[in-house]
């Protein structure tokens, strides 16, 4: 237990990092997908067909080999702001698509029935969107937009391979200072994970049941 | 598709719709070409030395090393054994899990719930660091535990879900002909909560393949660590961008043949669950997007892969 008193310091310096690329990277995936998600259901055929593309590759790659890109092949090519931004960058294209796919689903979700009574008022292609099917769209798209920040607060652990210093690098050091510890060590840094995990996953479970009230 | 939000377009809304269409292939194809380009430029670095551009071919003249294609197809191999054992693992936890989390006993469902919650918070990464050091198992046994246990929570929560969903009458009826209940959970209602809900598992099974490549932070061979540092310490950086593509393209293969399968089996699957009782009205299962309604159980490490959704407007 001592092992994890003595190095909290480094801990918090960790917790904060990873709140840090947290933040960063989900602000990014959130801008990025709106505009893959906006694509996607454009009448546009050409966007339409590169937001498909894009989302299939990303999706499809590993996040370690994203990752890896970003803090060594970037910097061979000449662009080197510091890994913590390269990981932030890597988070963002990586979570993006994951973005895209919670709008868009969330859109689809809307009965079509709701759309096809708001025309048959007369409403207009705008209006039927804004006081319509957004509104409805929102409400369903925020559970699952809150999990994908979920899986973006555990994914934030594999920037901490790739010489950031976040929760898995603090976990890392320390448990190389301390052998002895490992347990106490490993179970501290999990309790920091579970933290944030499960406190967004306990907003997911409110706003779902007032969701379901609502419909 | 979204003919519902708006009239059908005239000619000159279609006319208008297609000049932007064309703009839009010719500013994505210009992006494209300025990133080929820009990629295949010789650098000039700070000391004033000049390198040759990426798709120049001595950056390339290592694949004909046939070495080159060993290492890479063994670290591929390594990639699949991995996945393969610790899918087989992930499905019987899953299935476990789902029966001790869906248990009529308090005294199990109860730990069953507290350690899904403390597996499905916790980063694969970390577990797999947890296992290696804790009970020294080595790197490939450390791997194929953290990713069978973490897979297996969020199958067993889609196993659930499933056995939820399912309407009340199919156990009550199980019971009703004198099956025992874990006989009625069995045979009757787990064999239809698998078959709809095998879409999610095997998206998840998608996520487990892309996850293998986690374990080359505890040392394990296997196709990242096996393609990109390996092979370049080997033969120098000069050639990390092109082993990068290399491995980028077979992970790519792998798993875009993978949630292909999810997705044939996703429809054949979703085309035969509506029949539960053929007489019936209404379909009794709903056919469902899994991405709305199970996002808890889809709560994972890197999101799943490729399930379309069924599509309302």
């Amino acid at each position: 237990m001592d092992a994890v008193i003595e190095n909290l310091p480094l801990f918090l310096e960790g917790f904060r990092n990873t709140l840090g690329l947290l933040v960063l990277a989900g602000i990014g995936a959130l801008v990025l997908g709106i505009i893959i998600a906006t694509m996607r259901i454009s009448p546009v055929a050409s966007f339409r067909g590169f937001a498909t593309v894009y989302t299939e590759i990303v999706r499809n790659t590993p996040l370690t080999l994203v990752l890896f890109f970003c803090a060594y092949l970037l910097p061979y090519l000449q662009y080197s702001p510091g890994y913590f931004t390269l990981a932030t960058i890597g988070l963002t294209v990586y979570t993006s698509p994951f973005v895209a796919e919670a709008l868009r689903s969330g859109i689809n979700g809307v009965h079509v029935g709701q759309a096809e009574a708001a025309r048959s008022i007369g409403l207009t292609f705008g209006q039927t969107l804004s006081f319509v099917v957004m509104p409805q769209a929102v409400r369903m798209v925020i559970p699952p937009l809150i999990n994908v920040f979920i899986a973006l607060t555990k994914n934030t652990s594999v920037a901490g391979a790739f010489f950031v210093f976040e929760l898995f690098g603090a976990a890392r050091k320390v448990t190389n200072l301390r052998g002895d510890e490992v347990l106490a060590i490993l179970l501290a840094v999990a309790a920091f994970y579970l933290l944030v995990t499960v406190s967004l996953g306990l907003i997911a479970g409110r706003v779902e049941k007032k969701v379901a009230v609502l419909r | 598709m979204t003919s519902v939000l708006y009239d059908a377009p005239g000619p000159r809304a279609i006319v208008r719709s297609r000049v932007l269409s064309i703009v839009g292939i010719i500013v994505i194809a210009a992006g494209l070409v300025w990133l080929v380009l820009a990629l295949g430029a010789p650098k000039v670095s700070a000391n004033g030395a000049e390198q040759p551009g990426l798709w120049d071919a001595s950056r390339w003249d290592v694949f004909l090393d046939v070495q080159v294609w060993r290492t890479l197809g063994q670290g591929a191999l390594n990639t699949l054994r991995m996945a393969a054992v610790a899918a087989v693992f992930a499905l019987v936890l899953g299935v476990l899990f789902s029966f001790g989390r869906a248990s009529d006993t308090r005294w199990i469902r109860l730990p069953t719930t507290i350690v899904l919650e403390f597996v499905r918070g916790m980063p694969v990464l970390l577990m797999m660091l947890f296992i290696l050091l804790v009970f020294s198992t080595g790197s490939f046994w450390a791997g194929v535990a953290a990713l069978s246990v973490y897979n297996g929570a969020i199958i067993g929560e889609a196993l659930r879900a499933g056995i939820a969903s399912l309407p009340r009458g199919q156990r009550e009826a199980g019971l009703a002909i004198g099956l025992t209940p874990i006989a009625t959970r069995f045979r009757i209602e787990f064999p239809q909560a698998f078959r709809q809900m095998l879409p999610i598992i095997i998206a998840q099974l998608v996520v487990l393949l892309k996850d293998t490549s986690l374990s080359f932070v505890v040392g394990y061979e296997e196709l990242l660590r096996a393609g990109l540092y390996n092979l370049t310490n080997f033969f120098g950086s000069r050639y990390s961008f092109s082993f990068f593509l290399v491995v980028l393209a077979i992970y790519l293969t792998m798993n875009l043949l993978l949630s292909w399968l999810a997705r044939v089996i996703a429809r054949r699957t979703g085309s035969r669950s509506g029949g539960v009782t053929p007489d019936a009205k209404v379909p009794p299962v709903k056919p469902v997007d899994p991405e709305i309604v199970y996002p808890a159980a889809l709560g994972n490490q890197s999101g799943g892969a490729g399930i379309p959704s069924a599509g309302g407007l």
